[in-house]
């Protein structure tokens, strides 16, 4: 009997979830293309006005990035307890840590890495000067990662629920909330000039805080739906 | 020593004392609530700044101070159940919850009705409200998980990790007014040994504190004994104690 | 004298909206948490109700 080690099942598992998502393209793009259409309701809705568009844009990006990673952290662990691969993979001798690590990374990778990627686009639109893009992108990685991880814990006290998603956003984003106000904070800063270092050291204790507890919480959770 | 922390694991002990505590809890948050108002409302003198509005602090910190201590005491209540799989510490946060909940949202309302005068606006996103707001929301979001389950003992444990993740909240509306420029004052009371109110403002406000705390424990026990009945309905003491 | 109580030095509109709340909020939880532990207690006793025809 082959021995895995810790690593390998870890890369194991990021590789199997990438593959999964890479296979339906249309549901990796869907919460890219909702990010963009959201991020595009805002200009419409309120203002044309460039300057003004300047000034919503750092709370704009944001809530458009936090609504499209909540679409996305659904799927997190539900197609697995779905078809009993989640069981599986609780009792396959590799701690369930390293599993829920693996599937919040994959996750992580393609959807707030993907959002990362596409901000410059939405920041143009939004108006934002490309001096601020360093720092938008720097801070939306880092609350991305947060933002997967604390989904990670709803999502596995969620799955298996009736309306779950619902239940989701109701628990995830009051957590979410000191994120997006480091997060916007830090984009806001860059735009006006001044120094972001600030809000980007808070949020990146943020993002420490979180990677290191939320591994706990989120395999508590999943046992506590397993059980 | 521990013996009375193991009776409070028996759902019969916990349904007996909490019935004979309410009384006494109610009685004496009735007496500190009533000298509270009484002397808040007349004898203390008006503020120099701020005239009667500042008597609004009477229901204000009593309020922002429990839905701190509640949630907390949800949380760790939810823990116990969680660790040691003692069944009453979920009959705690349980019947924490709705309380809890209504004094944030009392703090909130009261808060702003104090704001409106004070600082010209009935609501601003400064950290300690936001903060405020966050937890009514985190509230919320523990008495919706909680029932979504099937099995309830699940549901339960849901719960209680949920209250957990949020109660980094908790310090967070504590130290807020301390870690960043916020309109909202600082504290207050907490400086031990000389407090920044004279004795005639403090009294009624160290009154009402202790009177929504008992009032909180009165609730609490006659919630906690519904809470009992609805997970032990099979229990065979059940019988003996409905029949009265 | 008693107006100058009742006008609380022309902050009326908020002082009394904030301790009438407040006194809402603590009759609504006594009130919520008596229905709640009578609910309970009738649903307890439908249920003994139904197991006596079944244990002796």
């Amino acid at each position: 009997m082959m021995k895995v080690g810790v690593w390998e099942a870890f890369f194991l598992v990021v590789r199997r979830e990438l593959a999964l998502s890479f296979r339906r393209p249309d549901q990796l793009l869907q919460p890219l293309v909702f990010f963009l259409i959201v991020t595009t309701l805002f200009p419409l809705g309120l203002s044309v006005q460039l300057s003004l568009l300047r000034d919503m844009a750092p709370g704009v990006l944001w809530v458009a990035a936090l609504l499209s990673s909540l679409l996305s952290l659904d799927a997190l662990f539900k197609s697995d307890a779905d078809d009993g691969t989640l069981e599986q993979l609780a009792l396959s001798g590799q701690g369930l840590q390293v599993i829920v690590m693996a599937k919040t990374l994959a996750h992580w990778l393609v959807s707030g890495a993907a959002l990362v990627l596409v901000s410059p686009l939405v920041g143009t639109a939004l108006a934002i000067p490309e001096a601020a893009f360093g720092t938008m992108m720097l801070s939306l990685s880092l609350g991305t990662l947060t933002l997967s991880w604390l989904g990670a814990i709803g999502a596995g006290l969620t799955v298996g629920l009736k309306r779950g998603n619902v239940l989701l956003s109701l628990i995830v984003l009051p957590l979410a909330m000191p994120l997006l106000i480091f997060g916007a904070g830090a984009t806001d800063r860059a735009i006006s000039g001044t120094s972001a270092a600030g809000a980007l050291y808070l949020l990146a204790a943020l993002c420490v805080l979180t990677c290191t507890l939320a591994p706990f919480a989120a395999t508590a959770a999943l046992r506590i739906t397993l059980e | 020593m521990w013996t009375w922390f193991y009776k409070l694991a028996s759902p019969p002990y916990v349904f007996g004392v909490a019935a004979a505590l309410t009384p006494w809890f109610a009685a004496l948050a009735a007496l500190a609530i009533g000298y509270g108002t009484v002397a808040g409302l007349v004898f203390a003198p008006p503020d120099y700044q701020q005239g009667d509005a500042f008597r609004i602090i009477y229901v204000h910190a009593p309020a922002a101070w429990l839905s701190l201590f509640a949630y907390t005491t949800m949380a760790v209540a939810g823990g116990i159940g969680l660790i040691w799989r003692i069944k009453m510490g979920h009959a705690v946060a349980a019947a924490t919850a709705p309380i809890g909940a209504s004094f944030t949202l009392l703090a909130l309302v009261t808060g702003s009705l104090w704001g409106r005068p004070m600082w010209g606006t009935y609501w601003a996103w400064d950290p300690r409200l936001t903060s405020e707001l966050i937890l009514l929301f985190l509230y919320v979001g523990v008495m919706s998980l909680r029932p979504a389950f099937e099995d309830p003992a699940r549901g339960d444990r849901a719960a209680a990790l949920l209250s957990i993740v949020g109660v980094v909240n908790v310090p967070i509306i504590h130290y807020s007014v301390l870690w960043w420029n916020s309109l909202h004052q600082g504290a207050t009371v907490a400086k031990i040994g000389k407090p920044a109110m004279p004795g005639s403002m403090l009294w009624p406000l160290l009154s009402m504190l202790l009177g929504f705390m008992l009032f909180y424990g009165a609730v609490l026990c006659i919630r906690v004994r519904g809470e009992v009945l609805n997970r032990e309905r099979q229990a065979t003491w059940v019988r003996e104690a409905v029949k009265s | 004298m008693m107006s100058a109580f009742w006008s609380m030095g022309g902050y009326a509109r908020y002082v009394w909206p904030c301790f009438g709340f407040a006194g809402a909020v603590l009759i609504w939880n006594l009130w919520s948490a008596c229905g709640y532990l009578a609910a309970a207690r009738m649903r307890a006793v439908r249920a003994l109700a139904m197991g006596a025809g079944e244990n002796v």
